[in-house]
Parts: C-alpha cells; sequence; structure tokens
C-alpha cells in the first residue's frame, strides 16, 4: 500500500519563486526615497532641474567668476564700468571682504589698539568652549570665570582710559566685535532677569504679578526697533540735565530689556510645566521661597524650557543687527557702511558683503540651536 | 482644606513674631516697591518736564494737525507735503498694514509648502526643505531685507531696459511695474455677484453640514462653493460686457509709463517678510502634523477612510489646533518686524513716526502712538486666538 497517494500530499516539486526584491544597496533606496510613485518621480525631476538651474551658476558666481583678490574696485568692476574684467562679467568681490575683514571684526577701533578687542576675544573663547563641554569639570569656577572675570577685564580693556590704556570711545567699536559684545551682555542680563519676571508674574504678591506681567507685554507686543528708538531718544529726556549715557549702553539696555521680556514668557513656561506636587514638597520641607526656587522648581524648569531659551538667545542675537538702524556700526553696519568705499563700490560688492555677513550670522546662530539639540538629547538620557 | 484655614492664624500666632508672619512680609514688600516706583516715575516726570521746558518742545497731541512738509513714497490713499502730521502716520500704519497682510499671505502659503516638504518621503524634497528652514531661520531678518534692496533690487537694470515679464509687467531698479485694472460702467454687478456667491457657499456650507447630521450624507461643499464664488462673478462680468480694462505700462525712452508700480522698498520689505517668516511656519506647521498620534491614521484607515479623506477630516483638523496658536503669533512677529522698513526707506508706521520725531522733537508722543498702536494690534490678535483656542479646544464628553 505504499505507493497509494494521499490527495494532501504534493507529487510534484513547488516552482521556484522569485528572488525578494532587494531592500538595500543603491537600487533600491533610489526607488524607495526618490521614485516610489510616479508623483513622487514628477517631484523629484522637477527639484533636480531646479537645482541644476540654480546650483551650478550659484557656484560660478560665488567661486568660478569670484575676484579673490585686489587691491580696489577694479577687480570687481568690468571695463565699462571702469574696471578691468570683460564686458558682461559678474562674481563674488571677495578682495572686497578680504581687503575689510579686520574692520567687519573691529570696527574702527585705532590700528595700534586692536591687541585688547583681540586679547578679550581669546579670553573668551578660552572660557567659553570648557563652559560648553560636559565633560570638563568646574564648571563653578569657569562660570565665575565667564560671566565675572571676562566683564571685569572687558570692561578695562576695551574702552580703556586708565592703566595707561588710551581711551577708544565707543563710537568707534564696531563689527563683529559689536555684534558679540551685545549679544554676550544680552545674554547674560536677560536670563536672570528674565528669571525673576517670570517669578514675579507667577508671584502671590497683586502688586509686583501686576507690574512685571504690564513690563513683559508692553515689551512684547512692541517691535525692538520702537524699544531702541526708546532708548535712544526718550532715555536723554528721562535724565537731569548733563547726565547722559554712551550711546553703546543706551542700545545694550535696550536689548537686554527687551530679550528679558521674552525670556520670562520662556520661563514661565518651563514653572508652569513643574507639578504643583514640587511646589508643596519643598514647602512642607520647610524651606523658604528662594531655597525652594533655587533649590527644586528652577533646576527642573529650566532644564525642561532649554530650546526656548537658546532660541531666544538665537533671536536677540540676530536682532543685534538692529542697532544699525540707531547709527551704530555692528556687523551688518559696517558691512553696509562699507558699500560706500568709493574705493570699493561696485555693482557686486553689496552683494558679496551681504553673502559674507549673512554667513557670520548663519554660523553663530546655527551652532547655537545645534548645540542646543545636542544639550537636550544629553539630559534627555540623564533622565532615563 | 479646613485645617489649612484654622492653622494659618494658630501658626503665626505661635511664633510671636510679626516679622516671620508672610502676609505681613508680602505687604512690605509691595509697599516697598510701590514707593521706589513711585519716586523713580516722580524724578522721571520731573526730568523730562525741565528738559522739554529747555528745549522749548510744547507737549501734547497738537501737532498731529499741523503740515507735514515731507512726502512719502509710497501711499494708498492721497497724501502730499501739504498734509497733516496726523494724516502722514494713518498713511504709515496703511502701509503697515499693506506689508504685514501681503507678507502673511505669502508666508502661509510658502511656510505650508515647505513645512509639509519636509514630511515628504521624497528624500530630495525633504533635504531641501529643510535647507530652505535652516538657512532663513539662522539670519537676521535685517539682512534679508538689505540682501534683496542692495543686493538684488539695486543691481537690476534701469528703468528704460526693464525686463519684460509675462502679462505686460517689467521690473527694473526703481520696482515693478504691473497693468492696473480700470473697473469700467457696470463692474458693480460683478462685486455684488461675488458677494452673493460668498453668502450662498456660507449657506451651502450649512446645509452641507445639517444634512450629514442628519443622513451621513455628504455634500461636495467645496466644489459648490469654487462653482459659486468663481462662476457667478464670471457669468454676470461676461453678461455686462466685460466692463474692465487694463492701464498697461509702456516702456518709453527714459522711464516705463503707466501702470501701477511697486517699488523696491515695498518689493524688498515684503520678499524678505516672506521668506524669513516662512521658515518659522514650516517648522510650526510639521510639528502640528508630527504631533497628530498616528493612532488617528491608522484609526482611520482600519474605518475603511480613504487617504484623502482621512487627511482632510482626521489629520487636518487636529493638526490645526497645535498649529494656529504659534501661527498667530508669528503673524504677529511679522507684522512687527514690518517696523524694519525704516532701513530700507518704505513709509511704515514707525519710518514716518522717526521722520515727524526728528521734525518736531515730540519724542514722547510719537512713541506712545507706536506703543497704543503696536499694543492693539497684539492685544486684538491674542483676543482672537483667546477665541479660537476657546472654539478649538477638545470637548471631552
Amino acid at each position: 500500500m505504499s505507493t497509494q497517494q494521499a490527495s494532501f500530499v504534493r507529487a510534484s516539486m513547488i516552482e521556484a519563486s522569485p528572488a525578494p526584491v532587494l531592500e538595500s544597496g543603491a537600487v533600491f533606496w533610489l526607488r524607495k526615497n526618490l521614485f516610489a510613485t510616479p508623483k513622487d518621480t514628477a517631484l523629484t525631476i522637477i527639484s533636480l532641474l531646479v537645482l541644476a538651474w540654480l546650483v551650478p551658476p550659484a557656484i560660478q558666481w560665488l567661486f568660478i567668476d569670484a575676484a579673490w583678490t585686489g587691491g580696489g574696485r577694479g577687480v570687481c568692476a568690468t571695463l565699462s564700468q571702469g574696471g578691468s574684467q570683460p564686458e558682461g562679467w559678474s562674481g563674488a568681490c571677495w578682495a572686497f571682504v578680504n581687503a575689510k575683514f579686520d574692520q567687519f571684526v573691529f570696527g574702527r577701533y585705532p590700528l595700534e589698539e586692536r591687541w585688547r578687542p583681540a586679547l578679550v576675544g581669546i579670553l573668551f573663547v578660552l572660557f567659553l568652549v570648557p563652559m560648553l563641554i560636559p565633560k570638563i569639570p568646574n564648571k563653578g569656577f569657569n562660570a565665575i570665570l565667564l560671566f565675572v572675570a571676562l566683564p571685569i577685564i572687558a570692561i578695562i580693556l576695551l574702552p580703556g582710559g586708565w592703566f595707561g590704556l588710551t581711551y577708544v570711545e565707543t563710537a568707534l567699536w564696531g563689527g563683529l566685535m559689536v555684534t558679540l559684545a551685545l549679544s554676550f551682555v544680552g545674554i547674560a542680563v536677560s536670563l536672570p532677569l528674565g528669571i525673576l519676571l517670570a517669578l514675579g508674574r507667577r508671584s502671590d504678591m497683586p502688586v509686583i504679578k501686576m507690574l512685571c506681567t504690564v513690563f513683559i507685554e508692553i515689551v512684547r507686543g512692541v517691535p525692538l526697533i520702537t524699544v531702541l528708538f526708546m532708548a535712544s531718544v526718550m532715555l536723554p529726556l528721562f535724565l537731569p540735565q548733563g547726565v547722559t549715557f554712551d550711546k553703546f549702553l543706551r542700545a545694550l539696555i535696550g536689548v537686554s530689556l527687551f530679550a528679558s521680556a521674552y525670556m520670562a514668557e520662556v520661563v514661565r513656561g518651563g514653572l508652569q510645566a513643574i507639578p504643583k506636587g514640587q511646589y508643596e514638597g519643598a514647602d512642607s520641607l520647610g524651606l523658604s521661597y528662594w531655597q525652594k526656587m533655587n533649590l527644586i522648581v528652577l533646576p527642573q524648569a529650566l532644564k525642561l524650557v532649554i530650546p526656548g531659551i537658546v532660541n531666544t538667545f538665537i533671536g536677540l542675537f540676530k536682532d543685534t543687527s538692529l542697532v544699525s538702524i540707531i547709527g551704530m556700526f555692528d556687523l551688518l553696519g559696517i558691512v553696509r557702511l562699507n558699500f560706500t568705499d568709493t574705493n570699493w563700490a561696485s555693482a557686486v560688492t553689496p552683494l558679496t558683503g551681504l553673502i559674507f555677513a549673512g554667513f557670520v550670522f548663519w554660523l553663530f546662530c546655527f551652532g547655537m540651536s545645534r548645540y542646543s539639540g545636542f544639550m537636550e538629547r544629553l539630559l534627555d538620557k540623564s533622565q532615563r | 482644606m479646613a485645617i489649612g484655614v484654622t492653622n494659618a492664624p494658630e501658626r503665626s500666632k505661635s511664633s510671636g513674631s510679626i516679622i516671620n508672619d508672610p502676609q505681613v512680609r508680602g505687604i512690605f514688600y509691595q509697599a516697598i516697591t510701590v514707593i521706589i516706583l513711585a519716586v523713580l516715575i516722580y524724578w522721571i516726570v520731573d526730568n523730562t518736564i525741565e528738559n522739554l521746558r529747555r528745549a522749548n518742545i510744547a507737549s501734547g497731541y497738537g501737532f498731529l494737525s499741523s503740515r507735514a512738509g515731507f512726502d512719502v513714497g509710497q501711499s494708498l490713499i492721497s497724501f502730499s507735503s501739504d498734509s497733516t502730521y496726523g494724516r502722514a502716520l494713518v498713511v504709515g500704519f496703511v502701509n503697515t498694514l499693506l506689508v504685514a497682510i501681503t507678507g502673511i499671505i505669502t508666508a502661509t502659503v510658502i511656510g505650508f509648502i515647505v513645512g509639509i516638504g519636509r514630511l515628504s518621503h521624497n528624500w530630495i524634497i525633504a533635504k531641501l526643505s529643510l535647507a530652505y528652514v535652516e538657512v532663513f531661520r539662522n539670519i537676521p531678518p535685517l539682512l534679508v531685507i538689505f540682501f534683496w534692496y542692495s543686493g538684488v533690487l539695486s543691481i537690476l537694470p534701469q528703468a528704460r531696459d526693464a525686463l519684460a515679464l509675462p502679462f505686460d509687467m517689467y521690473v527694473s531698479n526703481r520696482g515693478l511695474a504691473f497693468p492696473r485694472p480700470i473697473p469700467g460702467e457696470g463692474s458693480l454687478y460683478t462685486l455684488l455677484a461675488f458677494l452673493i456667491a460668498v453668502a450662498a457657499s456660507f449657506l451651502v456650507a450649512r446645509y452641507a453640514r445639517q444634512k450629514q447630521m442628519a443622513t451621513g450624507q455628504r455634500f461636495p461643499v467645496l466644489w459648490t462653493a469654487l462653482g459659486l464664488i468663481i462662476g457667478l462673478p464670471l457669468v454676470t462680468f461676461l453678461a455686462t460686457g466685460a466692463p474692465l480694462t487694463f492701464d498697461v505700462p509702456v516702456a518709453g525712452k527714459f522711464n516705463l509709463t503707466g501702470g501701477s508700480v511697486v517699488g523696491p522698498e515695498f518689493m524688498s520689505l515684503f520678499l524678505a517678510l516672506s521668506f524669513y517668516t516662512a521658515a518659522f511656519i514650516a517648522e510650526i506647521v510639521r510639528a502640528g502634523i508630527r504631533g497628530v498620534s498616528k493612532g488617528q491614521s491608522e484609526a482611520a484607515h482600519a474605518l475603511g477612510i480613504r487617504p484623502r479623506l482621512t487627511t482632510r477630516l482626521v489629520i487636518v483638523p487636529q493638526a490645526m489646533r497645535i498649529i494656529i496658536p504659534p501661527l498667530t503669533s508669528q503673524y504677529l512677529n511679522l507684522t512687527k518686524n514690518s517696523s524694519l522698513a525704516v532701513a530700507v526707506g518704505y513709509a511704515d508706521l514707525v519710518a514716518v513716526g522717526g521722520t515727524i520725531l526728528n521734525q518736531t522733537g515730540q519724542s514722547i508722543e510719537v512713541v506712545s502712538i507706536w506703543l497704543i498702536v503696536y499694543l492693539s494690534l497684539s492685544l486684538a490678535t491674542s483676543l482672537f486666538m483667546n477665541w479660537y483656542n476657546a472654539r478649538m479646544a477638545l470637548v471631552e464628553r
């Protein structure tokens, strides 16, 4: 009976099924990410065409046709414009940035005194870098160096006028130095002031609460430029005759107050996210108000809102460019001032200068946002 | 609660000293704050009055009705140098609104396209959108304005060799010239038809909702409304004999004549604000769509709702709830950033106010007008936001 066929036993071999679709490699990647559907394919082709239309001319303009060296506008102007380039030429004028680079960094700070801002800048980097790397210990000491020692050194060195240093008035300051100084002070002032304002807005005392709310809402409701106008036009009116504020200081006050109002709202968001049990726990331990805030609430609240705080910093850094409207020469202001230099005026100079300034701003802001992302992930990990 | 109430006075009694009573302390701190503030304000007011007297500036808003004596580059309402300061400020305010509204529309369109692009499965679209966001988010808006103003628009050819664009538009370093429509006789009917169509669309939408509630059947509201809003005015327009002519710009020997011209100041401000704010709107849109949990779309698929309807009926309404509040504050930011107009000389509220401030020295009055206008704008926005939030908040049963 061994030859009897059971209906459930197969009599023939199964055909070999086709090999599985390749799920790795360049072709699969292309098919999945660029040509998944007809619509996708169309979008991909359109974007590639747009890129092909935009990128090669941009590279041509920025690098290949660019004038890299030269001592005057001649290298960046065509023959009919009084230069040495052939008709129809257009390219970036990096020679202009090259020649003016020192001015873009230091403004019109006297040449023989430029070691002073340079030294402050080097110290800033030296104090800042270990602060930013989480593994390096002694953060407290480092913070004192950065937020106490560095400002004192800067106040001594930058304006001068004592210890035999020649006095350099702030009207001569300019360039990246002013941008960085404004942002550093803005950041250093706005964070503590913002925390105080946020605590005030959540305070039980009605008068304090109302004052903080009114300040925050008014400042957040108006554009920075009106705050700067106020600082530069109305502050002198408020002071007695003869007392004058430095223009730089006025801009500093305006920028710092503006940033603190935004910071206050960010911090308030963090304070609201802390569960009530934390406040009550601190109260039941008998901690005073400031102990409760410093030891229990703020460390948790600030950690929650790091992205918001860094976004405010980035906003502040970008907003410092507005001081060029009230007649100060920050990086953007000094670049624009140099457009009018007859030695360099040409059709491509403004675009080149602005691209350079934009790149510098971008580098700082992008760096800050990347660092904040890194910190966020680090703190997130430590919580798990 | 009862325990807390009875215990509180006992404790303050037992500690004996009134200094340690938190309520007394609170009143004390507040009193000190008020006194310091009052002294400070008195000092400031005193100094200000003294300074104003010395500079011979009469305070008050009387200057608003005196002759301005300056001209405004671009204005929607008539203005000449003989007009008053008050009218100049109105012109500035209208200009602020103009650039804000046009900027908001463009920024929203670009922002939504880029935001959705960032979530695209298409690698190249996602990366391009990411690059757009990272570039424009990290550059000061003022720099973008100058980029357009002195980097791009000012090196365009002069008006006599203006570049011709489609639809009889010309672009030159004097700005964009485009045909100006001149409504003829009877065009009022077209406007009327448009208004009727809008009203009818609302009624259709209401009817459709009632029908769906009652029977569960859906009515194609969108197509009906589109047909009404486009069709009805179009038919009226053609029936009344197409009463519309265009004032077309013509390239003359030295300049373009005719048509409407938008100056480079407005163009650069408008382009910069749109591109800059769009980067932020894109991030908001992305966060909003990502914020709708995946279970929602999976549940919709499980119910057999088709993908397009899932997007429209399940994802978008929930995403909008997340998107709208930050979006409104971006609109407000754009409006406030329009004050950067002063940098390129577009006559907005701040630029006009600045000119008046320099001419008359009425700094307190001008600044107070700025404050009132911008604060009321932001107050109106936050009122709208509260209303919207209340309407859109999750109704839990």
